[in-house]
């Protein structure tokens, strides 16, 4: 952290990003009880490692902003002011949850908040994102969306249609690739042609930069620069964010691709961690001050789950409603 | 194919002859000056020829401008994806695809993302988009660039299918199409793009979900779209000669289908002939009967027919495409089967 980001952003931001990385780790390490106490259906992905890129990113945003999110979208849909009563609920699939039930966790989205959905597709946000860029740009306005993706999708068709349509358009987008390593059981080094993801950038025209992904600041500054650009009329970003996932790709996962050697060095550089002593070596909270603050999180938690667990199933009648406007 | 002028509906007083393609360009003029959140993209839709392949946004740039009415690359996916989430954002876009079967490099964001948006959103999002493409074969386009495909979209919850046959349908339904909170699926066919009829000027949206009866008749009822209305109002010419009298209906939006007014002209008629130029497995005609059969089986005096494109990708060679597709022959002879 520099002296000079924290001038950028307050003291309160700063804890206010620190409490939201808790909130994310906290929020799927709950969601991963209740998936496995058969409370959740389908599948949950935890964003549990990552929390520094959803934050760090969405710090760099103003309200009007927007973003498209991912299967692993818990973290994005948090940092950019998502309710996590509303989440909780909706993953339990009641009738509270912000999907009515009817999206669960893949599908939450909140597109008055500016989050226009996680996504159960691939790469299925990333023309969505620059779609909405382009709805800011007619409409006159310098809104910027946030485009998240992983190192999965770097390898989806539409990433270069919409990379190379973003371009010529000059659209206010930023592509935020989060590379945690792994698709599924997939190295990057195995599918990705270059090991560094964000060169391919440079066939598009617009910069593109890397970043450490378990750490906060550097992807507050990284993302800052690029929503800048953008909002400046100067177009589109690339911006890799390397980081990783602690769990599975789900609960289920086999875990057979990589070893736990691997993990442990990837736990020692956490982002969470880093995060709090460097709040704390700077004086912008006190150990005391950050213990209160998790406990408050994991409070806030709690308050969620049992906000969900005590709300309503969706009533049948309510099947064939929302299909059409 | 013949280009028939037809005359449905008793024209109003304010009522030009326009081609289809006049039709549907007036109905995009004329929401875009309404509404400045309507914008138009796709590929050669602003500088060929001044404004589409088949000339629907002629002029357009003109007027609008090229943020409005946008060239866009080769790029089908992203012409889809771009437009859901700038719906999704608050623009209202048309997107059109320069043939219909290009949007199978379309599928996902029509499929997954437009179709699905408001319901797995709790219906806390709309997906006010229209695509519009044209389908149909009788050209010798072949068989990349001939397909009917309009029973892919009807399969989806969530998509909206219109299907306009005539110059006053047509700009009518992209009218309605535009103020659609919904994604519709706008299908056109290249056949009928300079076919001219009457088209009542000014503001004439057609309510999505309501058929026309394009020929009242009292012995058999044949439902078809696009160029099979007008085969069938051939083929009923042909038929009155023999003294049986053909009730031709457009049902012009599959989904929403007016399942009532061809029930109500089965009960009138006894007799049911669906045709559609797309391939017969699986197309709208086994819908179609399937509902009719469910909803008054005991109207039929016959087993309904179906009079389609053969199973087989359209060929080439004119005599072969001919022969692969529904023609007005194969209307009247399927009639004369229902009413023996």
């Amino acid at each position: 952290m520099t002296r000079k980001l924290a001038v950028a952003l307050s003291p309160d931001q700063l804890r206010s990003m620190l409490r939201t990385m808790h909130m994310i780790r906290q929020f799927d390490l709950r969601a991963l009880d209740l998936y496995r106490e058969g409370a959740m259906r389908g599948s949950t992905h935890p964003y549990i490692g990552m929390e520094a890129v959803a934050v760090g990113a969405c710090a760099a945003l103003r309200p009007a902003d927007r973003i498209t999110s991912t299967h692993r979208g818990h973290g994005h849909c948090l940092a950019k002011g998502g309710d996590p009563r509303l989440m909780m609920a909706e993953l339990l699939g009641k009738a509270t949850g912000y999907c009515k039930g009817k999206g669960g966790s893949m599908h939450i989205a909140d597109v008055e908040a500016g989050i226009l959905g996680a996504n159960g597709i691939v790469g299925g946000g990333i023309g969505l994102a620059t779609g909405a860029a382009l709805a800011a740009q007619l409409a006159g306005r310098d809104d910027v969306t946030l485009c998240f993706f992983g190192d999965g999708a770097l390898n989806q068709g539409v990433l270069h249609e919409s990379a190379n349509l973003a371009a010529i358009w000059k659209l206010p987008v930023v592509y935020i690739c989060e590379n945690n390593q792994y698709a599924m059981s997939a190295r990057a080094d195995r599918f990705t042609s270059v090991p560094d993801p964000e060169v391919r950038a440079k066939a598009y025209g617009f910069p593109g930069v890397s970043c450490d992904g378990m750490d906060v600041m550097a992807v507050y500054r990284t993302v800052a620069d690029a929503v800048a650009r953008a909002r400046a009329g100067e177009g589109p970003s690339l911006v890799v964010c390397v980081t990783y996932r602690y769990f599975g790709h789900h609960v289920g996962d086999p875990l057979n691709y990589r070893d736990k050697a691997e993990v442990d060095a990837w736990k020692t550089k956490d982002p969470i961690d880093r995060f709090q002593r460097d709040l704390i070596a700077h004086r912008v909270l006190t150990s005391d001050e950050a213990d209160r603050l998790a406990a408050a999180v994991i409070q806030e938690i709690e308050a969620a789950v049992a906000f969900a667990k005590a709300s309503p199933e969706p009533e049948v009648e309510a099947l064939m409603e929302d299909v059409y406007a | 194919m013949s280009r028939p002028v037809i005359e449905t509906t008793p024209a109003p007083a304010a009522t030009r002859v326009l081609t289809y393609a006049e039709a549907l360009n007036e109905a995009l003029r004329e929401e875009m000056r309404r509404d400045p959140r309507v914008f138009v993209m796709g590929e050669d839709v602003a500088v060929w020829g001044g404004g589409g392949v088949f000339g629907v946004t002629r002029g357009l740039v003109e007027e609008f401008g090229p943020q409005r009415v946008r060239d866009t690359p080769i790029s089908e996916e992203a012409i889809a994806a771009l437009a859901v989430g700038a719906a999704v954002a608050g623009a209202r876009p048309v997107a059109e695809f320069m043939y219909a079967d290009f949007m199978g490099l379309a599928m996902e964001p029509i499929v997954n993302q437009a179709a699905k948006i408001r319901y797995m959103f709790g219906g806390k999002a709309s997906v006010p988009v229209v695509f519009r493409a044209q389908e149909g074969a009788g050209r010798g386009n072949a068989a990349q660039h001939s397909q009917s495909l309009e029973a892919w979209f009807c399969h989806i919850p969530g998509l909206k299918v219109a299907v306009p046959s005539t110059p006053a349908d047509a700009k009518g339904l992209l009218v309605s199409a535009i103020r659609d909170e919904n994604p519709v699926v706008f299908l056109e066919h290249k056949i009928l793009y300079n076919t001219k009829g009457p088209v009542p000027a000014g503001d004439v949206a057609i309510p999505m979900g309501v058929a026309d009866c394009k020929r009242a008749g009292r012995h058999a009822t044949f439902v078809g779209v696009h160029t099979m209305v007008h085969k069938a109002l051939a083929a009923a010419e042909t038929l009155a000669a023999e003294g049986i009298d053909l009730e031709v209906i457009d049902p012009r939006t599959l989904v929403p289908f007016d399942l009532d007014a061809v029930v109500a002209s089965v009960r009138k008629t006894g007799r049911l002939v669906v045709g559609h130029e797309a391939y017969e497995r699986c197309g709208i005609g086994a819908e179609i009967i399937a509902q009719v059969i469910a909803a008054a089986f005991d109207a039929l005096d016959a087993p309904p027919l179906r009079v389609c494109g053969e199973n087989v990708p359209i060929p080439y060679n004119a005599r072969l495409e001919a022969a692969a597709l529904p023609q007005a022959e194969d209307i009247a002879a399927a009639v004369r089967q229902v009413v023996a």
